[in-house]
């Protein structure tokens, strides 16, 4: 028989530890990506032509290349100018970074989905720009977005097996090192594929709520 | 400085293996996801449900978690022992196969009640309907995500260096073992998998002008 009951449960411990590296590195990720999102948003709403027209290269480019690649490429290259990171701490900046740049298409469609009416309305009510931003246009552009993070947020949690090659202690370096020592690959894998079905289709009922909640105004 | 030549050329004939895994890819990942999404707006129950279950499971676990189960786990079983190759082809078409089959489906349901309401009038078979009359309408709306997914899918071809398929990604990791320099290999990828991804969004922005060819005046 190839799928062994007793193994499975016995290496379930060791997964449950690296699927707490995994949640870990998907909430700080997102927090990265989140901060770093509305700052590429900002500088390409940008009236300077080239702050606007950089930023928007950047993102591009962040976009268009894998994100194994960048996080070696913070990993291995960063030391050579003296600034070495801890894995952890590379592979959040390295996720972080690249749904920035999906975060800030996020923002910039919620922020154009309010209507140059509301613009003109703040105006002509003589309102300042905190007052226009904060009681106008933000809880406008915010609700529409939630579910597009909410599946970015997802998306970074199918993600995190990427930082297993950046040596990150995550559940499927856990699953990897499980697999080496014992030679037997079926558990392992297949477990690590089951958590991340489960908390994936709940994730899915949650998402399903949030577009009924908020996603009703959006287009 | 003439080794420089060699290390490229290395990376360039790791750049032939990504090519070549994305264009297969691709193939298989439209492929799938017409079949998928097609099935999932079936008139047949069974079929529609088979589709759901496809999608799910491969939205829902990571194509690290996928690629690893193919290529480790599935030997295991007796059935079947894919090359580096094979699984790699194999993993990235399903994956991408399943986002790109909710793109099909929702293309599907957007071409407009009345084209169906005309369809059932002038009596066209289920057939007929899909292929000369939804179809059509529905390409130009895939076409912009498909060229996303595809960008998505290069991305992607990044992972399979992690089962030792000689692509970029590994072949920049031979050449930063072998000269201690990580500049030159993660650098030029980087550039060689950005330029690869604007071929591929300037290909899809050529292939869209060509569907919508035909549609002036319906939108």
């Amino acid at each position: 028989m190839f799928w062994d009951w007793d193994f499975a449960i016995s290496i379930t411990p060791t997964l449950l530890q690296g699927l707490k590296i995994t949640i870990l590195a998907t909430v700080l990720g997102a927090i990265v990506a989140a901060v770093l999102g509305l700052v590429f948003a900002i500088l390409r709403r940008s009236t300077n032509r080239l702050i606007s027209r950089t930023t928007g290269f950047v993102v591009e480019f962040i976009r268009g290349t894998p994100l194994l690649v960048q996080l070696y490429f913070i990993f291995y290259i960063l030391p050579d100018f003296g600034l070495r990171l801890p894995p952890l701490t590379a592979g959040v900046i390295g996720m972080g970074l690249h749904y920035a740049t999906y975060f800030s298409e996020v923002y910039r469609g919620g922020i154009e989905s309010v209507a140059r009416g509301q613009w003109e309305a703040a105006r002509a009510g003589n309102l300042n720009p905190r007052q226009t931003w904060v009681h106008v246009i933000l809880p406008q552009a915010i609700p529409p977005m939630i579910p597009a993070m909410a599946n970015y947020l997802l998306a970074m949690f199918k993600e995190t097996p990427l930082l297993t090659a950046i040596t990150v202690m995550e559940m499927m370096s856990q699953a990897r090192s499980v697999a080496n020592t014992s030679y037997r690959y079926v558990e392992p894998m297949t477990l690590v594929g089951v958590f991340f079905l489960i908390i994936s289709i709940f994730s899915v009922f949650g998402l399903r709520w949030l577009e009924r909640k908020f996603g009703g105004r959006a287009r | 400085m003439g080794d420089w030549a060699g290390y490229l050329t290395l990376i360039l004939q790791g750049a032939w293996v990504t090519v070549k895994l994305t264009v297969m890819g691709c193939a298989l990942a439209l492929v799938v996801a017409l079949i998928a999404g097609l099935g999932r707006v079936s008139h047949v129950a069974v079929l529609r449900w088979i589709s759901t279950c496809y999608i799910e499971f491969f939205r829902g676990t990571s194509i690290f978690v996928q690629l690893f189960w193919i290529y480790f786990v599935l030997p295991m079983t007796g059935l079947w022992s894919p090359t580096p190759m094979q699984a790699g082809v194999m993993a990235l078409g399903l994956n991408v196969g399943a986002y790109g089959a909710e793109v099909v489906r929702g293309a599907i349901l957007a071409v407009p009640k009345d084209q169906y309401e005309a369809c059932t009038a002038v009596n066209l078979t289920r057939y007929q309907k899909m292929r000369h009359i939804i179809l059509p309408q529905a390409l130009p709306l895939m076409l912009p995500t498909f060229g996303n997914n595809a960008i998505e899918l290069l991305k992607a071809t990044a992972v399979v260096s992690l089962i030792s398929l000689s692509d970029m990604t590994f072949q920049a990791q031979i050449v930063r073992s072998q000269t201690g320099n990580t500049i030159f290999p993660f650098v030029t990828i980087l550039i060689l998998y950005f330029i690869m991804s604007l071929l591929i969004s300037t290909g899809m922005r050529y292939l869209e002008r060509r569907a919508t060819r035909g549609l002036d005046g319906v939108r």
